[in-house]
């Protein structure tokens, strides 16, 4: 502490001192830099919903497309609709969603409630790291090998569903492990405290605080789960007809309609494909919305 | 409260499921179509409806607009019953039809004895032979794009010669010997080809080998061997790279190059420059020979190709339906009799407007026998 | 998480000063052990309701069930690889030819290899520095409240099906990319990967546009990730630095860099891996060819998974699906070692749990 009083100058120096001007301009350049990357972002996503919009919407803007398929129309007919493209999506889906949720749910359990540090636990950690990988085409050439030619099934719905499900398992067991983790642990010793077996304790008050944030993953998987389009290609054929049985015969679904009518170089098949991209991004975004409607109206109230 | 809670959420998803699934129908009305008067076969058979309700058939692409217009008619004179046509590719439609996956193949090219493929569909057919049907003719052109040219004319040889890699620039002497009075810009030439397994790159190949008097050097086969050039996906994907690339040429079925309004190429097969028409097409296809044995209709097209008729477009391809003579269950024959029989009498009318040739008479009656012969 | 099986402990009297253990009072009442009992008695005996036996076994069990199937994932395509590879007349891991008729099998992963590490390292080279960008932005420039919706706006670039950037691809950007690539190719053809190659660049169909389609959809996997690394900077160095008087680069320079170079580093390896294995919008843009691969960003070719997408339809041969099964496998591999190199780089990190 200085004690000298010297008059000449002032007592402290001046709070705030000037930047070199050097290091101004760096510090404009990089905030110059880091907002242009920000707009790089954009540029891309706003220029397709533009490109998809643009072709697309208007075709989708009739009742027919929402209920009608393309059954009896060739490929120089405009008409129709893409309901069994829809339904074929959906299905596959949910048919993939159900078999993958219980055992994803189950393993982000295992993770976190019974297996801290275990050696299985490690091993699974890596492996839902290594299929969280892998790519969605040698997924669906795995299914190909087991189910179509080793144990002779013909190519369905069911096969595509099932490489789905090796698609959708990491991405859950992924954000519930995140979740069940994010729960406190005095819920969990509260509960013990009581009495209450350790498997009631997860199933009605761990995974229940949790549930509306599992719940968002699961759709937001969901969503994208269904816009693969490798799995369809190798694992089912494409049928213009509505056809509700997963376990026999083509069934359509969007990426494969687009896959498919891309084919076709004239006005009807462009219609077609965009407007199944138009539909495509809407189903999507309605099963995002969908999982936060959801997850709001199952969050436990807080406060 | 938190039954509710969930019942709620359940009755919400139930009650969605319900409506979607309620609110689909296959009923569509297709828009009535103007048959531009080309000459369609006048024979009539009856048909047996009935049978196995969803067929399944795959193949060839080249047929796809044909598959549709024959289905189209299908579906209105059998109401209920329905055929499936995943347009794959020639190779992949006799492999699924080997395999017992589908009903129908779909191949521009016949089922071959050195591969094994007529074995193997007699396996399949539990013995019994496969026999190929040829219901659609389409023409293949080669569509070009280069800015200033509207009129070209190639030989086999100079296209064997192009599509080979031997002739690289547009202004080249082999092109222009043949053109004289077009000014052919000095650009390089992109060559577009199908990739993959393609019965349109099979008989394409066919043609320049038969045509060009040796200047094609390399085999035939579903993959295009020219060894130069860029693939594009589907016949579409050949099309599309045309339309978008000065100074492109390609080869693909005639349909689609009209719906890209895209400029062909005539062909001079020694009697002058022949213009791709549906009569030049009819022309070709009416002198087409068939070389299988009974009900297998398989043609010889090598001579088609080789020909040099006046007034003829030489470069025409046939699209076979591969079929069990005998071997299907009940079901499946009577339901795959109707549909072809439907196919070369009724669905017929409408194949002109799609860029296909209709069946010559002759032909009509001995597919009608074949088909009837069917087990 | 303890074993609470043992409960019933009785709750000890918290006494003034820690450590000093409270027996004092119990130790008087408990009775010691009469001299002559044997082994001392044993622990009380957990009680395990079969209702946790099941859920544990399930649990368990589920867990197995992944690391079989990930196994079994690898050794199923080696057994269904295995028969065509023999068969195999060229040398799978160095010809450069593809051909899988199963007549007359020849076929070589090389040229496949090739395309698909060239246009994926391209798509990375792209990707990175404009999501580091992103990152740095939603963590440390964007106004606090804007943070969230920009974020949900860069992550909606996932949420957008790959089929869909392949027909973007190949409709609108291939065309719009034709000046760039023609002035490229023209004032730096001289360089090897700018050169003219197999592909016309007035068509588009080239590594080049597959490679910008790429990195755009690499750009909300590494943003992602790196976001979060980099929002879990202590406060106190920022702080810190921010007391030292430096600027708001400067800041970012020494400590949210520096911190979160790893998890960049990790999140960049995971959007390579998913560059790798990209099979549809490459599929769509990238036009095949018969040349082999000049390692020019405006040939043509096929990557490992556009190659099988491809030739999807013709699996029914077990001789010929082989091929692309083996070549499937070469992919998984490749995918496999990515990775895990990814989840190496941050093992050591514990800041970052």
């Amino acid at each position: 502490m200085s004690t000298a009083t010297d008059l000449d100058r002032p007592a402290a120096p001046p709070a705030f001192q000037e930047i070199g001007a050097g290091r101004k301009l760096r510090n404009r350049f990089a905030t110059g830099l880091v907002w242009g990357a920000f707009l790089i972002a954009l540029a891309p996503l706003v220029w397709l919903l533009i490109t998809v919009l643009a072709r697309g919407l208007e075709h989708v803007l009739n009742a027919d497309w929402w209920s009608r398929s393309f059954a009896g129309l060739t490929s120089r007919q405009f008409g129709g609709g893409v309901y069994h493209a829809i339904i074929g999506t959906l299905f596959q889906g949910l048919i993939c969603a159900v078999i993958a949720v219980p055992i994803a749910i189950l393993v982000a359990v295992y993770l976190v409630e019974y297996g801290k540090g275990s050696r299985l636990a490690n091993a699974v950690t890596f492996t839902v790291d290594i299929l969280s990988g892998v790519p969605s085409i040698v997924a669906a050439l795995f299914i190909y090998a087991l189910w179509v030619t080793t144990l002779g099934f013909p190519r369905s719905a069911f096969a595509v569903s099932l490489a789905l499900v090796l698609l959708m398992i990491p991405v859950v067991v992924r954000t519930t492990e995140e979740l069940l983790k994010i729960v406190p642990d005095e819920l969990r010793e509260a509960a013990y405290a009581l009495g209450i077996p350790k498997w009631k304790t997860i199933v009605k008050i761990v995974i229940p605080t949790a549930l509306s944030g599992i719940i968002t993953g699961i759709s937001l998987a969901i969503a994208r789960v269904m816009g693969e389009t490798a799995p369809v290609l190798v694992l089912v054929g494409y049928t213009s007809y509505i056809n509700f049985d997963p376990f026999n015969g083509s069934m359509a679904s969007l990426p494969l309609l687009m896959t498919s009518e891309r084919l076709t170089t004239n006005a009807i098949g462009e219609a077609r494909v965009w407007g199944a991209a138009v539909t495509l991004i809407l189903i999507i975004t309605v099963f995002n919305l969908l999982g936060s409607l959801i997850s709001r109206l199952t969050s436990l109230k807080t406060k | 409260m938190k039954t509710k809670r969930t019942a709620s959420v359940l009755g919400i998803v139930a009650a969605g499921a319900l409506v979607l699934s309620a609110c689909g129908s296959d009923n569509n009305t297709a828009p009535a179509s103007d048959n531009s008067g080309a000459p369609a076969p006048t024979a009539t058979a009856p048909v047996e409806c009935g049978g196995k309700e969803a067929l399944q058939a795959e193949g060839s692409s080249a047929q796809k607009g044909a598959m549709e217009a024959f289905s189209a008619a299908y579906d209105a004179k059998c109401s209920g019953q329905k055929l499936s046509y995943t347009s794959s590719g020639s190779g992949a439609g006799i492999k699924q039809f080997n395999g017992g996956i589908v009903d129908i193949g779909g191949s521009d090219s016949a089922l071959s004895k050195d591969k094994g493929e007529v074995d193997a569909a007699a396996q399949r057919c539990k013995g019994n032979p496969a026999w190929n049907l040829p219901l659609v003719f389409g023409p293949v052109a080669m569509p070009y794009k280069l800015e200033g040219v509207t009129d070209l004319t190639l030989t086999a040889e100079v296209a064997a010669k192009i599509f080979s890699g031997a002739v690289t620039k547009w202004n080249d002497p082999a092109i222009a010997g043949i053109n004289s009075g077009a000014t052919l810009p000095d650009k390089p030439i992109t060559v577009i080809y199908r990739g993959g397994e393609s019965g349109t790159t099979d008989n394409f190949q066919k043609y320049l080998k038969a045509g060009s008097k040796g200047a094609w050097t390399k085999d035939a086969g579903k993959v295009f061997n020219g060894g130069v050039g860029q693939g594009a996906e589907g016949s579409a994907g050949v099309a599309d790279a045309v339309a978008a690339g000065d100074g492109a040429i390609g080869y693909v079925e005639w349909s689609y190059a009209q719906d890209k309004n895209l400029t062909s190429a005539k062909i001079d097969s020694g009697s002058g420059a022949v213009e791709l028409t549906a009569e030049s097409a009819a022309k070709a296809i009416a002198a087409a020979k068939i070389k299988g044995e009974g009900n297998d209709l398989v043609l010889d097209l090598d001579a088609l190709y080789a020909s040099n008729t006046a007034g003829a477009y030489p470069l025409v391809l046939a699209t076979y339906e591969i079929v069990c003579s005998k071997g299907y269950d009940a079901d499946t024959a009577k339901a795959v009799k109707a549909f072809l029989t439907v196919a070369a009498t009724d669905g017929q009318a409408t194949l002109a407007d799609a860029g296909y040739v209709p069946l010559p008479n002759e032909f009509q009656a001995k597919l009608l026998t074949a088909i009837g012969a069917i087990a | 998480m303890s074993d609470f099986a043992k409960v019933g402990r009785p709750a000890t009297r918290e006494t003034g000063s820690r450590g000093s253990a409270p027996n004092t009072a119990p130790e008087a009442t408990i009775p010691p052990n009469p001299p002559d009992s044997g082994p001392p008695p044993a622990a009380p005996k957990v009680v395990t309701r079969p209702g946790d036996r099941i859920f544990r076994t399930l649990t368990v069990g589920s867990g197995a069930l992944i690391v079989v199937m990930i196994a079994l994932i690898g050794v199923f395509l080696l057994i269904q690889a295995i028969p065509s590879l023999s068969g195999n007349q060229a040398s799978f891991l160095f010809s450069r030819d593809w051909n899988a008729d199963p007549a007359a099998l020849a076929f070589g992963v090389l040229d496949l290899l090739l395309v698909t590490v060239f246009s994926s390292v391209f798509a990375l080279l792209i990707a990175m520095p404009v999501s580091l960008g992103i990152a740095l932005f939603l963590t440390q420039y964007a106004p606090k409240r804007l943070a969230r919706p920009f974020g949900y706006i860069v992550d909606l670039l996932a949420a957008v099906p790959s089929i869909i950037y392949g027909l973007w691809g190949l409709y609108e950007l291939a065309p719009a990319l034709k000046p760039v690539s023609t002035w490229l190719n023209d004032t730096l053809g001289f360089i090897p990967i700018f050169a003219t190659g197999s592909s016309n660049l007035a068509i588009g169909q080239t590594i080049f546009t597959a490679g910008i389609v790429l990195a755009v959809m690499l750009l909300p996997i590494i943003t992602a990730i790196t976001r979060e690394v980099f929002d879990r900077t202590p406060s106190t160095q920022i702080e810190g630095a921010l007391a030292l008087g430096a600027t708001k680069w400067e800041v970012v320079r020494t400590t949210v860099l520096p911190f979160g170079r790893a998890g960049y580093i990790s999140a960049s390896m995971l959007g390579l891996g998913r560059a790798l294995g990209e099979t549809i919008a490459v599929m769509i843009i990238l036009a095949s060819t018969s040349q082999h691969f000049g390692f020019s960003l405006f040939d043509g070719g096929d990557t490992i998974a556009s190659k099988i997408a491809r030739a999807a339809s013709e699996f029914n041969d077990p001789r010929g699906a082989g091929a692309y099964i083996a070549a499937g496998l070469v992919l998984f591999v490749l995918t496999f070692i990515v990775n895990a190199f990814a989840r190496y780089i941050i093992s050591g990190h514990k800041e970052y749990e």
